[in-house]
């Protein structure tokens, strides 16, 4: 580790939190139906698809529109990615996408997951990087935000039948915040040396006489919306360790920033909405307490490298899947960002990290994406977290628990659990299957406990919705295909539709004040306890898991064995 | 909920044609249409070409360079035969993994076998995350000059000097980290002396 990569970090964290207030604000603004500027695009929008922006939804209706909207988009994308090969702009002139694939891929991404089973340059026209991915990467996370904003309402509302529009959320977040800050975002990311073209790829002689085809395409487009949503699929096969898609330090700490400055926005948000900003901010400092301990150890484990390559005369840290332009602590501070969040975008192969560097990303993924977390997903992660750590310590005084001035009671709790319960029963249930069938048996590349490791990242990636993999998994299989795109449907939505239940309820009761007997959740008490119930209840599930995997897998490290 | 599930049918129906449009269509396409007109050297991807105006590679992406009057890239995982701009790729290989650590071992080998000595760059003998890292840590590009040097018959330091000119410091002095572009420098040897690469 060296000063210069400490220094990079916490500047990173120090911009963080000095965004979180203007994203927060606006989104605030969003949040709360201001009239806004170009107020016509917003109206035309809702008289073309019928929709009465001043109606307010049950969560039965919130939840109802939600769905409709998430399966058309599964059924639209995936028409499209089978239909690629007689659509235009297809300059490469690639055949539709076989179904289970396409199935795989459309699933991903309207889950705002984006694993991907196939390598974006060798596969995609450019019509469906744009109309299909583009389309679902603004739409996945707009969705996060618009179920984050009806859980806020749950818990700022009082004695309310509704938890708002989900139209006009999904409108106004995607209009009024992700395409404006994407056009901008993509600019840059020309500006930086990221391609952006309808053209076909480059034929190049090189230097040495060898012909060398160079795929470029439509790149910063996808990649602002990629990274500000959280998605990660890339538009290469390498995301964004390839070189059009990161092309240097400075572009790749942009991406870094854009992936979590809404996510730490939302917190703020969520304090101002129920009228106390201190809120958000505890929030807040939790998800950095366990950001920057995530860091360190990723950091740690890289830059010591590995004993095996050291015994054969190679210096330093852990370069191999890593770029120069990046190195290592760039590389292991993204491997955390981009797990922490749901974006699992990658600029280093976190199969390739050691044991140690690859368990970070997969234990933030198996806490449920909390620490900042996907936009919106993040946050409703985090507030059933915050459900749970009120209910325990009101557990241990004796009191009927409340969180910002609502009473947590049986029907919040029990459906709390389903939420926390579902994604761990999917990665592990999945993971149980795989191990004992030939057909998951035969996705892992590494042997012995790598080989876990592969298969159990795989799952929780894609309950998670993070996407970010593994790579020496073939997960392009009729069976990983199908379980992956099952973990990913269950992932997603058996955490949303007990969420918007809960703010269903919440919403309908009382505001009790603030006594006495109220156990504070702004101090430096609560966030430990918040912190510490996130770990603990993370942990205890997925600890066995973690001691097969990377545990088992650096102690062989260690011991100088190789498979 | 049947009800509210048939009425959310024409808004999902309708707002995922609009955004498609919008979002699909009309939001790349203006992108593409601004930076083709005001930046057409990035938005294309980068491409240098030679004197006759025929594209040699991108400055971006890693080619391949195995004679001794070059520098050489680090290894690559991308395609078939490495450097393949249209399969970038990584080893994906285990920390504990037999494959890898042979591959490594055997890059050593040949460094020990051109005369480098102590202990080795970890970039010079890994592979990177894309198969295309254009890039080496001046480190690896100073342990190749000795040789670059002498199948050029130019001095050592000359050589030394024109790497420590092209390498990229990291910007504010913390993001980032220290670089050489294998093929920009490479082009960049022509200009040391009279003598045509490759002969």
């Amino acid at each position: 580790m060296t000063l210069a990569g400490w220094s990079m970090i916490l500047l990173f964290v120090v911009l963080i939190v000095a965004l979180a207030k203007p994203a927060g604000a606006w989104m605030h603004a969003l949040y709360a139906r201001e009239t806004l500027p170009l107020g016509f695009v917003e109206r035309g929008f809702y008289k073309l698809a019928g929709i009465d922006p001043k109606a307010e939804q049950s969560w039965v209706g919130y939840a109802a529109s939600l769905m409709m909207f998430n399966l058309g988009g599964i059924a639209l994308l995936f028409a499209i990615l089978k239909l690629q090969g007689v659509l235009p702009m297809n300059p490469q002139g690639f055949t539709g996408m076989e179904s289970l694939l396409a199935f795989n891929t459309a699933v991903s991404f309207v889950t705002n997951t984006n694993w991907q089973n196939y390598g974006g340059e060798s596969a995609l026209s450019n019509l469906s990087q744009m109309a299909g991915l583009t389309v679902q990467n603004f739409l996945s996370a707009a969705v996060g935000i618009a179920v984050a904003f009806a859980f806020i309402r749950g818990f700022a509302r009082k004695q309310a039948s509704g938890i708002g529009n989900f139209w006009v959320d999904v409108t106004r977040a995607t209009l009024y915040l992700l395409l404006p800050i994407s056009v901008v975002l993509a600019l840059v990311y020309v500006v930086l040396g990221v391609p952006q073209t309808f053209g076909p790829s480059v034929v190049a002689t090189t230097i040495e006489g060898a012909k060398q085809t160079i795929a470029v395409g439509p790149v910063a487009s996808q990649l602002a919306i990629k990274m500000l949503g959280t998605n990660g699929g890339g538009f290469f096969n390498a995301n964004s360790a390839h070189p059009f898609e990161n092309p240097t330090a400075l572009s790749n700490f942009l991406q870094m920033l854009s992936i979590f400055v809404l996510g730490a926005g939302l917190t703020l948000t969520f304090g101002k909405a129920v009228g106390n900003v201190r809120q958000g901010w505890a929030i807040l400092a939790a998800m950095m307490l366990l950001f920057v301990a995530g860091v360190a150890v990723a950091y740690g484990a890289e830059a010591a490298g590995n004993p095996i390559h050291h015994a054969l005369g190679v210096a330093g840290g852990n370069m191999e899947g890593k770029e120069v332009r990046f190195g290592i602590a760039a590389t292991a501070l993204f491997a955390v960002v981009t797990t922490a969040s749901s974006c699992g975008a990658v600029i280093g192969m976190h199969d390739s990290f050691t044991a140690i560097g690859g368990l970070v990303p997969l234990f933030n993924m198996q806490l449920g994406e909390l620490v900042i977390g996907g936009v919106g997903s993040g946050l409703y992660a985090v507030l059933i977290y915050c459900i749970l750590a009120v209910f325990i310590a009101g557990l241990m005084v004796g009191r009927t628990p409340e969180y910002v001035g609502k009473k947590i009671e049986s029907r919040e709790m029990k459906l709390a659990v389903i939420a926390i319960a579902v994604p761990p029963l999917a990665i592990l249930g999945l993971t149980a299957v795989a191990c004992i069938t030939g057909a998951g048996l035969a996705g892992p590349a590494a042997k012995g406990a790598h080989g876990f490791s592969e298969i159990l990242y795989a799952f929780t990636s894609g309950a998670a919705n993070n996407g970010s993999a593994f790579g020496g998994l073939s997960g392009n299989t009729p069976f990983y295909n199908l379980l992956l795109a099952l973990d990913m449907f269950v992932g997603r939505f058996g955490v949303i539709l007990p969420v918007l239940a809960i703010a269903g309820g919440l919403a309908a009761k009382r505001r009790v004040p603030e006594g006495a007997g109220s156990f504070p959740t702004t101090g430096l008490l609560w966030i430990g306890l918040l912190a510490a119930i996130i770990v603990i209840v993370g942990g205890l599930t997925f600890l066995p898991s973690l001691a097969l995997g990377p545990i088992a897998d650096q102690a062989q490290v260690a011991a100088g064995t190789v498979l | 909920m049947l009800t509210e599930t048939l009425r959310a049918l024409r808004p999902a129906a309708v707002l995922l044609l609009l955004m498609t449009l919008v979002l699909g269509l009309l939001y790349p396409a203006a992108i593409t249409g601004v930076a083709q007109v005001a930046l057409p050297v990035q938005a294309n991807g980068s491409v240098l070409s030679n004197a006759k105006g025929e594209p040699i590679g991108s400055a971006l992406i890693a080619q391949n360079f195995t004679g001794p009057t070059y520098f050489h890239p680090r290894p690559s995982a991308a395609g078939k035969d490495g450097y393949d701009a249209s399969s970038s790729a990584a080893t994906n290989l285990a920390p504990g993994s037999k494959d890898l650590r042979d591959a490594i071992a055997k890059r050593v080998s040949s460094a020990r076998a051109e005369g480098m000595t102590g202990d080795l760059p970890a970039d010079l003998v890994t592979t990177s995350a894309s198969g295309l890292d254009p890039d080496l840590s001046p480190e690896a590009a100073l342990l190749q000059a000795p040789r670059v040097a002498k199948a050029r018959g130019l001095a050592v330091a000359k050589v030394k000097s024109l790497i420590e000119a092209q390498t990229d410091t990291p910007v504010l002095g913390i993001i980032g980290e220290p670089h050489v572009n294998v093929l920009l420098l490479n082009r960049q040897l022509a200009t040391l002396s009279a003598t045509t690469p490759g002969q």
